[in-house]
């Protein structure tokens, strides 16, 4: 483990580089425009020609202009510490010194990402555990029964063909206009992209048991409930997490997507917000919440897995 | 001595009664005569080994006598019942090539798993578990995992669970096949053992002649394509059998007998 850091700082370093070269030829034309208007003189002069000349060409050509690409407010791409900026004023600076933050208010302010994260994770938790489900019991339907294994497999797929951001809008109104909560609406999204990696894993662990284990089981003539408790059930258990980890991430972007038509708060609103008003750092801070979010959540599927199949007596 | 009249004794009970037993695959590539015309009459307490050549249907005919395959044509009892009624009767204990322990399981778990099936109650599952431990030479494995026992161990142990629910049959598909010499000689004596402690009725296949000879009362040979019996032998050896009775020579006569019986139906072909 400790051997493995070095790398993992070392591309971190290299990626953080070249986002803030990245931040000097996206801003570089904005930067510069504002620049002539304070004054300076840009090469070329004419605004016609930097038009047409390349991102780099401006930035080799001015380069005492440039600062400002790493500062400006309404960059196109926020430099890292801008960012970094961002999500600290927008949590523990919000919630702590602002007007409607938790120290002055009592709750959680509605301007912070703490809030926001919040939101957008109990809707992943409860679209999670409504898609697993629904997947595990799809998976032992389609295990037991041919009618099943025919026909749902196939719509399962077709499903997850249709790209889920036409369909949220969709379901969202629907589900809205007959008087769902939001938080509901968001979480069908969620459990629609999350129960089909858990069917896919659950009915390849409840087929897992080989001929000679089931055949084992008709020599004690085992009846099917039998075989499914005490043999399909456990053989799956290691299947169903790996896709438990699948699905919760899938979990978490339906939320956000659902998230995106209603500007009722969540990820997915504050970074539609941002990109409304043109407030990118906005936009990037959500999505590294989003990031961190998920990182969590597989974490914390991944530290159940490993207790469960502890308790089963897996090797270690 | 009165091998003589033990042996009559066994046939007034047969155990296992196949007559004309015919089993035919239907495959992509025709079809497959697993067994043809199998004609055997195995007695209460007599241990049977099953040896031929790979193909010949050993495991084939072990799963007819388990109900686990149909009889395409011909008959076949068990305890003069079907095999399906049989089974449904816990007539009988099969142990497969693969220990196949459930690696969720401890071992005391893994024995219980057929008495939970069964309804055995609690007390009655833990007193059974240690009893067939013992009988295997596993006392105090109760607690440990499959993957904490080794191979030979895991073995035993499947014996163990197949012995729980005191079925009077036994039926075992190669089940020392993976082990090495020494622990399958080790094996072997123990199940001869635990054979004549439990007077059980054992079907027992091998690819080796000389645990063939060194097990049974009965030598089923068999030949492949189609499947069949070519030669049964009947061993003059004592119930007693210490390890070094392979050097006698009535062990090595049976043991020429068997493999002239496996040439045989080689040369057929
Ligand atoms: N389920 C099946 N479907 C089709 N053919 C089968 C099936 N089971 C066995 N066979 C065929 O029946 C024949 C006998 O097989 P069987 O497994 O009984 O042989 P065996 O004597 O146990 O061989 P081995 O010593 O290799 O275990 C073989 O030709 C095999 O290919
Ligand atoms: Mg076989």
């Amino acid at each position: 483990m400790r051997g493995s850091f070095g790398p993992i700082l070392l591309i971190l370093a290299g990626l953080v580089a070249l986002w803030y070269a990245a931040a000097v030829q996206m801003n570089v034309k904005e930067v510069l425009t504002q620049a002539e208007r304070d004054g300076a003189v840009i090469t070329p002069a004419s605004a016609a020609e930097r038009r047409d000349a390349g991102r780099w060409g401006l930035v080799f050509g001015n380069l005492e202009h440039l600062g400002a690409t790493w500062s400006s407010e309404r960059s196109r791409l926020p430099a890292p510490h801008q960012v970094v900026a961002e999500l600290w004023d927008s949590t523990w600076v919000e919630e702590t010194t602002g007007r409607r933050g938790i120290v002055r208010s009592g709750s959680l302010s509605n301007r912070s990402l703490v809030y926001h994260g919040g939101v957008t994770l109990g809707a992943t938790a409860l679209g999670f555990v409504i898609g697993a489900l629904a997947g595990v019991l799809l998976a032992v339907g389609i295990v037991y029964s041919r009618v099943m294994d025919m026909s749902v497999m196939p719509w399962a797929i077709i499903s997850q063909t249709i790209p889920i951001v036409a369909l949220a809008p969709m379901i969202i109104v629907v589900l809205y206009s007959i008087g769902l909560p939001g938080l509901f609406a968001k979480a069908v999204i969620s459990a629609y992209l999350s129960f089909f990696p858990v069917v896919v894993g659950m009915v390849k662990g409840l087929r897992a048991p080989d001929h000679m284990q089931l055949d084992l089981m008709r020599t004690y003539s085992a009846s099917k409930s039998d075989t499914f408790w005490k043999l399909r059930l456990p053989a799956s258990v290691p299947y169903l997490f790996a896709s438990l980890k699948i699905g919760i991430a899938a979990s978490l972007v339906g939320a956000i997507v659902g998230e995106l038509p209603v500007q009722r708060g969540g990820l997915g609103a504050r970074m539609l917000g941002g990109s409304y008003y043109g407030q990118t750092e906005q936009i990037w801070a959500a999505l590294f919440v989003a990031a961190l979010l998920a990182a969590m959540l597989v974490w914390f599927i991944g530290w159940v897995e490993r207790r469960t199949l502890h308790a089963m007596g897996v090797q270690p | 001595m009165d091998t003589e009249q033990d042996k009559n004794k066994m046939r007034e009970q047969s155990v296992v009664k196949a007559s004309a037993l015919d089993l035919t695959f239907q495959t992509n590539d025709g079809p497959v005569h697993a067994l043809k015309d199998v004609n055997l009459e195995i007695g209460k307490g007599e241990f049977v080994s099953f040896i031929g050549p790979s193909g010949c249907g050993k495991t084939t005919f072990l799963r007819c006598i388990a109900g686990l395959e149909q009889p395409t044509g011909g008959e076949i009892s068990v305890n003069g019942m079907t095999p399906d009624e049989a089974r449904k009767a816990r007539a009988y204990g099969y142990v497969f090539q693969a220990a196949g322990l459930y690696p969720w399981r401890t071992i005391g778990g893994n024995i219980k798993l057929p008495l939970e099936i069964m309804g055995f109650s609690k007390a009655e599952q833990n007193e059974r578990v240690t009893r067939v431990l013992e009988l295997v030479d596993l006392a105090g494995f109760e607690k440990k995992y499959p993957w904490q026992l080794s191979g030979g161990m895991q073995q035993r142990a499947s014996i163990a669970r197949a012995l729980a629910f005191d079925a009077d049959i036994l039926l075992m598909d190669e089940p020392f096949g993976a082990l090495d010499e020494i622990v399958r000689d080790h094996l072997n004596e123990q199940l001869l053992a635990l054979w004549a402690r439990t007077e059980k009725t054992i079907g027992f296949v091998t690819h080796s002649i000389p645990e063939a000879v060194y097990l049974s009362t009965k030598i089923v040979v068999m030949s492949p394509r189609p499947g069949r019996i070519t030669d049964v032998i009947d061993s003059p050896l004592p119930k007693e059998r210490p390890l070094d009775i392979r050097d006698s020579p009535e062990f090595i006569e049976i043991a020429h007998r068997v493999r002239d019986g496996l040439r045989a139906g080689h040369i057929d072909e």
